[in-house]
Order: C-alpha cells, then structure tokens, then sequence
C-alpha cells in the first residue's frame, strides 16, 4: 500500500508512470527539446532526461509564455509527461497542460517525492509506490 | 470558486469541446489566482500571433481550436504579426515564414478575431472607458488601459487572453480588484524630462527597479505638457514610459501624480509604499545603447506610432535622402490614414518605409541580415538584443532620424 498525498487540480485526469523528480523549476520553451522530450537546459538538475510517459515533478514553472506551445508540441509528438505534479503552478505550465489534456495537480509537497516513484493520480489524489520500501 | 450556471455549463462543455477548453483555462488560472468568481470582460486584445512566437505547435494548437469550433463571445483584436501582410516580400521575410504567419491569422479569424494587428487597440478597436474589465494580453496595451484610461486588465498570457474572449470571463483578481490598484512605491523624479526617450528610460529604470510593483510618479523637475486625451501629446509620451515599465519590468499600473485617472483616489499612495529617487537618466541611456556606432536601420513605432507620429517624421525626412534603412511601424488603418495624408508618400520619398501589421520586436529580424539598429523606443532597444541579436541604439527622434540620414549615431 503507498503513501497517499493530495493536491489541487488543475487539469482532471487519471495517469500512472515513474517521478521524475527536479528540485529547480523547469522551462519548457528552450529547456526541452519538443522532438525529443529530452531537458536540454543547460546545468538543469534534469538535464539529458526524457519527459516522455513520466509523472514529471517540480516546484513551479519559468520562462517565456510560449511554454505552454510546446507542452502542446510534446503531446502532439507522444512525448509528453504522463502527468504534472508542482509545489505551486503557475500560468504557464497550467495552460500548457490544459491545452495538452496532461493531467495536472499542485499543492503537493514535492520532497516527499523521489525520481523512481511509482505514482498513480486520479483527479486531487496521487498514490505513490516506492519499490523495495514496504 | 463561485461560477454562474451559465459558467458551470461552460466548464460541462454544454457548449461544445472548444468553450470546455477554454472555461477550463480560465478556472484553473483563477484558482492560481485565489480569485472568489469570474468577471466579465468587455474586450480581449491576443497576443502570441508572430509565426516567430508561436512556432509550429501554437499554429497547430490554434487550428485544432478553431477547428473545435472555438468562436469568440466578446470584441477582440490582435496583436501585431511577424511581417507585414502587403510588403512582405519587398521587406525581405521569407516566403516559408508568410506562409506560416497567413495560417495564423487565418486560424485567428476563424474564430471571429479582427486582425488589428497592432499593439495600440487603444486607438484602433477599442478605446476602453473607466472602470470597464479587460482581457489584454499587450504589456505596453495593458500599462495603457489601465494606467492612462483607468481600465482594469491584469497581463494576460496569449492563450489566457484567448480564453478570456472565448468565454467571455476572466478570474477576478490582481488588478480587477481595487486593491491591487494601489502604489507600491512613491518615485520621486528629479530631473527634467524632455522627449519621448526620456520617459523611456526613466520607465527602464524604475522597471528594473520595482519589477511588477504599481509605481507613483511625482515629477518634480520640469516635464512637457502631460495632459491626456485621444492623441495628445502627454498621451505619447507617457506610453512610452508604460511600455518601457513593461519591459524592464512586469509593471502592468502606473499612476503619475496630477495626470493619470486613479492618481488622486483616497488611499492610492499608502504611506507604506517605497519610496525610490531618480535623479538622473543616464544610466538608463547607458544600458539602453549598445557598442556600434554604424547603423543599418532606424526604427520607430514602438507602441505602433500614431498618425500626429507620422506626421511628425514626414516632415522632419521630407525632401532628404536616407542612407539607412528607416521602418516606422504602425497599424494598418493609420497607414492608410497616413497614406491619404501624404506622410507615407513623404517617408518613402527619402528612402524609408511605413510598415503596418508588424513590429521590430515580433519581426524575424535576424532574417534580415542586420547588425544596429537605432530606435527612440526604450521597449524596442531593450528587445533587440535578446530577441534578435541586434545591436541597439536609443535616443530621441530627431537622433535617431539624423542616424538615419548619416548612417551613424551621434553624426
């Protein structure tokens, strides 16, 4: 059985995949590649990690507006997370994730989660798995 | 969040899978936003229209809404685009990149958007009245609305805004509440102030200073006349100052003591506001100027110039001959305003040009193969070097029109 946490929606939906956790904010208009959904922002905590199919987990957005165009792109590609999970959203993330139908949540402590989590969101509520934790 | 029936079944999607979208926006960016309900808007500016802005996937997300359906419930209008929609060619944009741009407008008028394509609503499309509840997505628009016409708009983000017009709502929060509409700072300015530039750097500064605070303006050296008004002359210079606030910072309200509408409302100036002294402009110029001294294009028209602008510089180039490149840039419908005039005819006359539907800010300028650019806007010389790798200069008109005619700055 996981550890259960709550949050806030910003976009209903239902996802499962591995966190993929950053500690920084991150950008999506020039920090990740739209054909690859690699980061490629230099120095990043997650640089050279793919997006793709992942629960991705950071503290809030950054960057130019244009951001959410290419959470759009990722999406049209299959590349997209699986699902956000922020501390605090804010607007360009949000509408990124909308306009994606990328399921979407904030309020969450976010250090309770680690990359290599197991984690399962349905609307507010995210159950989170660690493997080899019982 | 409080939501009328009629917003409820928005969010349902009663109205289609477009308005659902859209609602969608909006309520999550109220809930961002600790708003209690929605407000109704009155009027939408977009931006995000530049082909260079946008890319690929915004024109894709663009066509899929429009294809949803997605139709507009309130007045809104564009932002300005990547090229000029008639000179394009002649301007040197590539064929590829108009044929892009024209799959924006035409997914924006699909949804019933009048392509304005300017970054000065206020002056065509809609000039907003007091107290009325906008959705702009234009920093240097919303500065104007809400600081000079006493408008209430919060900076809207492209899709945001879009989704504001579509649904006819935004959250009712940040500058729609009275609130917020009060100075964060008192800026005491000390020195005298002439020219359009000089309230562009003044506005550089203080922006860099209180980033998205509300500063209060108390000019105690002497300034032209300020009065407002459609097309006076303090209207000009003060949107230079808001644009520049806009860029440097994220100011989206300014009040100037004795001139703007809200200045002298009980309790705008609480006496916990910051107090910041400017005392001189010449670090703001300093920043604002980069190293070369050869310029290839003088620019001017950011905001979009108005027609007493283009007056102005048709007199001062008519009958000369210009060796750098000038581009004043406008709105379709003061070109054409212009044009019936004779400025245009003037301007081209001495060798430069009047662009409509663009900026130098949202142009593909670095298609353009140039190297300085020299401009009176604080906003534009800002940008240039970040947006479009060009090295700026900034100074007043007559400056930058003698740089047109030598080729250099400072003669």
């Amino acid at each position: 059985m996981g550890q259960t946490l709550r949050g806030r929606v910003i976009r209903a939906g239902r996802a499962s995949g591995w966190a993929l956790v950053s500690a920084e904010p991150v950008g999506f208009l020039g920090g990740v590649d739209p054909e690859t959904g690699i980061v490629v922002e230099a120095g990043h905590p997650l640089a050279g990690e793919c997006v793709a199919g992942r629960v991705l987990v950071f503290p809030t957005g950054k960057g130019s507006t244009v951001g959410s165009y290419t959470l759009y792109r990722l999406a049209r590609a299959g590349l997209a997370p699986a699902a956000i999970v922020n501390a605090e959203s804010e607007p360009i993330v949000a509408v990124g994730a909308i306009i994606s139908d990328i399921p979407m949540v904030d309020q969450i402590e976010i250090g309770q989660l680690r990359t290599g989590d197991w984690v399962e969101l349905d609307g507010e509520v995210l159950v989170v798995e660690r493997p080899g934790l019982l | 969040m409080r939501l009328t029936p009629e917003e409820e079944a928005m969010l349902r999607g009663d109205a289609g899978p477009a308005l659902r979208r859209a609602m969608e926006i909006v309520v999550a960016l109220g809930r961002i936003y600790g708003a209690e309900d929605l407000v109704a808007v009155a009027h939408a500016q977009v931006a995000g229209v530049s082909y260079k802005n946008l890319g690929q996937a915004g024109l894709e997300f663009l066509q899929q809404w429009a294809a949803e359906g997605a139709r507009v419930r309130v007045p809104t209008t564009l932002n300005p685009a990547g090229m000029d929609l008639a000179q394009w060619r002649a301007l040197g944009v590539s064929a590829e990149f108009a044929r892009q741009q024209g799959l924006v407008i035409d997914a924006y008028l699909a949804m019933g958007i009048a392509p304005t394509l300017t970054c000065a609503p206020y002056a065509v499309g809609h000039r907003p009245r007091r107290g009325e509840h906008l959705a702009w997505s234009e920093s240097s628009a919303v500065s104007f609305a809400n600081s000079l016409l006493g408008a209430r708009t919060n900076r809207e983000g492209g899709p945001s805004a879009l989704a504001a017009a579509l649904t006819g709502r935004t959250p009712r929060s940040g500058l729609h509440l009275d609130q917020a509409r009060r100075a964060t700072h008192l800026v005491e300015v000390r020195c005298p102030l002439s020219s359009e530039a000089d309230f562009g750097a003044l506005g550089y500064l203080v922006g860099r200073r209180v980033r998205n605070g509300v500063p209060y303006f108390r000019f105690l050296g002497p300034t032209p006349d300020l009065s407002l008004g459609p097309g006076s002359a303090g209207e000009e210079l003060l949107r230079g100052l808001g644009a520049a606030l806009a860029a440097s910072g994220a100011v989206a309200l300014y009040h100037v003591e004795g001139v703007t509408p809200e200045a002298g409302e009980e309790g705008i100036l609480p006496a916990a506001a910051e107090r910041v002294t400017v005392a001189d402009l010449a670090e703001g110029y300093a920043a604002l100027n980069g190293p070369l001294d050869a310029v290839d294009m003088v620019t001017i028209g950011c905001p979009h110039a108005s027609l007493a602008q283009l007056a102005e510089i048709a007199r001062q180039v008519a009958g000369q001959r210009l060796r750098a490149a000038l581009w004043v840039t406008t709105a379709r419908a003061i070109r054409d305003e212009a044009a019936a005039l004779g400025h245009v005819a003037a301007i081209e006359a001495a060798g430069g040009r009047v662009v409509a539907d663009t900026c130098m800010v949202v142009a593909p300028v670095e298609e353009l193969g140039l190297r300085a650019l020299a401009t009176n806007s604080a906003k534009a010389a800002f940008y240039a070097p970040s947006h479009s790798g060009v090295s700026a200069r900034f100074g007043a008109l007559a400056q930058c029109l003698d740089a047109a005619r030598t080729g250099r700055w400072g003669g």
